[in-house]
Parts: structure tokens; sequence; C-alpha cells
């Protein structure tokens, strides 16, 4: 599945990276860092991010 | 020991710690009758915009609807819940409808506090809650007018940098001797002269006594004898938990609804609570049962709670992350993860005085209990992994 992150909403809370740290991550710089095509047994772990993300930057686009 | 019948669930309060305890319950495989119940006649929305985006304009009223995806639920709103019997598991609502459940997850959430001292009844007195109070403040917002608030924490502050942004002359009352009380005194000047430095008048240590006017509030009077000139008041005096309707019911209700880790209610275990109104178990604070005020603690026990209440007792998890907060006010994004109320030291580990960035830790009797960044994002996750670690706070 691929994950996007509207870069535009997001704030660097850091909400996807306590729940799917595998995904997600802030960089040095306090920017988000994401792999964008995530294997499909992370779905529940991604839906988790998707629903903790304060500004609901995060959505999956399914193929 | 036999199966209890768990076929109908039912969630009062249709906000984040509700919407997340219903899909919750979904994912979980819960497939029942599932009904929310909901004051507030809108489906559920996000609040932090209220006192930011949405007064600034930058958001509009359609762009804080939260996401519901494909949940499959009825829904009772505008009809606030008037009325448990837990001996008949029965819920009544204002209206005298009834809805018996199976298992209740209480998330009746939060109201403004308010301040019933004279002239409170005026127009131009401003309270913000709601995305009704959040227009009716943001109509009010024309640049020149004179906003006075009444309270210097979260709400306050962040009204107060939107309101500078829209070109307001902004004061700001509170009688505590800082703003943003729960970050103890050395941070709480660090936001001080973030204000200042944007020109928010700040009145510290000051009460009120009155809002003057005829039919229209035209100043605030102060506790110190002064007065101040206003266009429009707003009273940021905190928010009071909506639990006067469990009266009756037997429902412990201490700080809020009392709840064991679980999240589960102390006299009936068919009866969960989330956010706002659940007063939980610290780890942080040997254990001790707080309300935490924050938009990720809604969602955190949202979750936490649909998931819970399909679950026999014993099977239930504790709920133990650490609770996390943020406020945007000005160029500078507060950040919290902790309990820094409870700190007895709060002091700075490191900062850029060039560029107001910084990082604070707080200690209880020697431990670690909070950690406070000012625009220092990533410094503050260390931290939350290491304060989640020592409180063994799974996912």
């Amino acid at each position: 599945m691929k994950v996007h992150v509207d870069m535009n909403l997001c704030q660097s809370h850091g909400e996807c990276a306590i729940v799917a740290p595998d995904v997600f991550h802030l960089g040095d710089d306090d920017v988000l860092v994401w792999h964008d095509d995530v294997p499909e047994d992370r779905r529940a772990a991604v839906e988790e991010a998707v629903n903790a993300c304060p500004m609901a930057a995060i959505s999956i686009e399914d193929e | 020991m036999s199966t209890p019948r768990l076929d109908r669930l039912v969630i009062v309060g249709a906000s984040l710690a509700g919407l997340r305890a219903a899909q919750s319950a979904r994912k979980a495989g819960f497939e029942g009758e599932l009904t929310l119940v909901g004051d507030e006649r809108h489906m559920p929305y996000t609040r932090p915009p209220l006192s930011k985006d949405l007064l600034a304009g930058s958001q509009t009223v359609a762009d804080t609807a939260l996401r519901l995806a494909k949940l499959e639920a009825g829904w009772r709103l505008g009809q606030p819940a008037a009325k448990l019997d837990r001996t008949a598991h029965q819920l009544t609502l204002a209206d005298g409808t009834t809805l018996p459940y199976d298992r209740l997850i209480l998330a009746t959430g939060c109201r403004a506090r308010q301040w019933r001292g004279p002239g409170a009844e005026l127009d131009g007195v401003h309270t913000l809650r709601t995305v009704e109070d959040a227009l009716a403040l943001k109509s009010a917002l024309t640049p020149g007018t004179r906003l006075v608030i009444v309270g210097a924490g979260f709400i306050g502050c962040e009204v107060a940098a939107s309101a500078r942004k829209l070109g307001l002359e902004v004061t700001v009352v509170d009688i505590a001797p800082h703003p943003m009380l729960p970050l103890g005194a050395e941070l709480g000047a660090r936001c001080a002269a973030l204000h200042e430095r944007h020109g928010v008048q700040l009145r510290c240590g000051v009460g009120i006594e009155a809002i003057l006017g005829t039919d229209r509030a035209e100043a605030v009077a102060l506790s110190d004898g002064g007065e101040l000139a206003a266009d429009a008041v707003l009273l940021a005096l905190g928010a009071e938990p909506n639990v006067e309707w469990l009266a009756g019911s037997g429902i412990e209700i201490g700080a809020g609804v009392v709840c064991d880790a679980t999240l589960t209610s102390t006299v009936d275990a068919d009866v969960l609570a989330a956010g706002d109104l659940a007063a939980w178990p610290q780890a942080l604070a040997d254990g001790q049962p707080m309300r935490i005020e924050h938009w990720t603690v809604a969602a955190e026990h949202g979750t936490a709670a649909g998931r819970n209440a399909l679950l026999a007792p014993e099977e239930r998890l504790p709920h133990t992350q650490p609770p996390y907060f943020w406020s945007d006010q000005f160029d500078c994004k507060i950040q919290s993860v902790g309990l820094p109320m409870l700190a007895d030291r709060l002091e700075i580990v490191d900062e850029e005085p060039d560029t107001g960035r910084l990082i604070a830790t707080g200690e209880r009797h020697g431990r670690l209990v909070a950690a406070v960044a000012f625009n220092h994002a990533r410094r503050l996750m260390d931290y939350r992994t290491q304060l989640a670690e020592s409180v063994g706070a799974a996912r």
C-alpha cells in the first residue's frame, strides 16, 4: 500500500513515529520522513498512525 | 464462566474520544449495534483549530470534520444524555428516549468553565469550546478591536496569538504569576517574553472583578483597581468535566469519572470512560488518578476503551502512555510529554537563545516525569520514548 503524508498539514507531532516507528520518523531537522511503499502486513500500524495524527495529514492510497 | 451478552455498545459523547472508541471497537471485530450519543448537533470535529486556524481564517468549519472512514454506527446527535440506570443497563436521553446497552463508554468531555461575576452575561463576552463559540469569537476579531482575554492558559495564549496576527489590540489577564502555569516559572517567563515580543499586553498576578458595560462589554475591572477598555472579552478559564448527568448513577466521580488503568469505572465493569472526563491512574504520579485534557489523550483513550469494552475485565489492557500536548503560539510550537505540572524541579537543559529553541526536563522526587520543548520536536521524541519505557507503556 502507498502511504501519503500531506506536508502542508504535518506539524511534526511525531504521533505516527510512536505508533509505527518502522514507517515514520522525525529527522534531525524536525521534518517527518516516511516510507511511502509499505508492506501490507503493516496496514494495522499505519491505520493507527492515520488515526493518531492530530493534523489528519496521513492517508493510505490503495492500489 | 458464562460469556456475558455483548450485542449493544453505546458511546456517550460524539467528539474525538467517542469517535475513536467506535472505530476501535469495529476494528476489534465488534459486529453488534453501536450507537453514539452527542449533545452537539455536529458530526465529530477536531477542536485544536478553533483557537488557531479557524480564527485566523486559514481553515473552514468543513476542514475541522474528523474522518469517519467506513464507520457503521447509529448517531443520536443534538441530544444530551440525561440519566444512567446501571441496574437496568439503560441510558436515558434528554428527550426521554431510552437506550439499552451491554457495555457503555462515557466520553462526554468538558465544557468551558463559566465565570458568574458581574457582567458575565453582556454581549461581547465569549468562551471557547465549540465550533459555534469559535465562529462567534471570529466575528468579533476585526483589526483594531480591543480584545481582553481572561486566562493565560492554552486557549487564552493561543487566541492571543491568533488575534495579534489579525491586528487586534490584545491584553491577557491572569491571576497566576506567569502564563502557561503548568510549565512552571522559568518556561512561563519564556512564554511571557514570547507574547510581549509580539505585542500582547500581559497582566499577570491580577484577577478580574467585573465586566463593565450597559448592553455590550466595554471594559474589564481588575482586582488591583485598574480598568481595561474592551470591545470583546474572552473568558479562557479552563474546562469542567460534563459529569453532572451521572449523579445518582453510583458511578464514582472524583476529578472526573474515576477509572482503573484499563479505563474501566471503579464501580462497574460494564462502564468505561475515555477522554477529558476520565480520571485514570498516572504511572508517573504513583498511580494517582488524574484527568488530562489533551487531544492525544482523548484519541488514545478512545482507541483503548473501544477495544477494552469488548473484553472481559481481566483481559483488558492498561493505558499507560505518558500524556502529550502541544500548543502553537506565534512562531513557537510548545510540546510537552509527561506531567510537567507535578514536577518539583523543571529546568532548561538546552537552549538556543537566538532561535528560542529549548528543551526542559521535569523531575518529581528525583525521577523524570516530564519534558518540554519549544520548537524542538525531534528532541522531544527521545524523551517521549524514554518516559514511555520508564512506565512500561506498551503499544
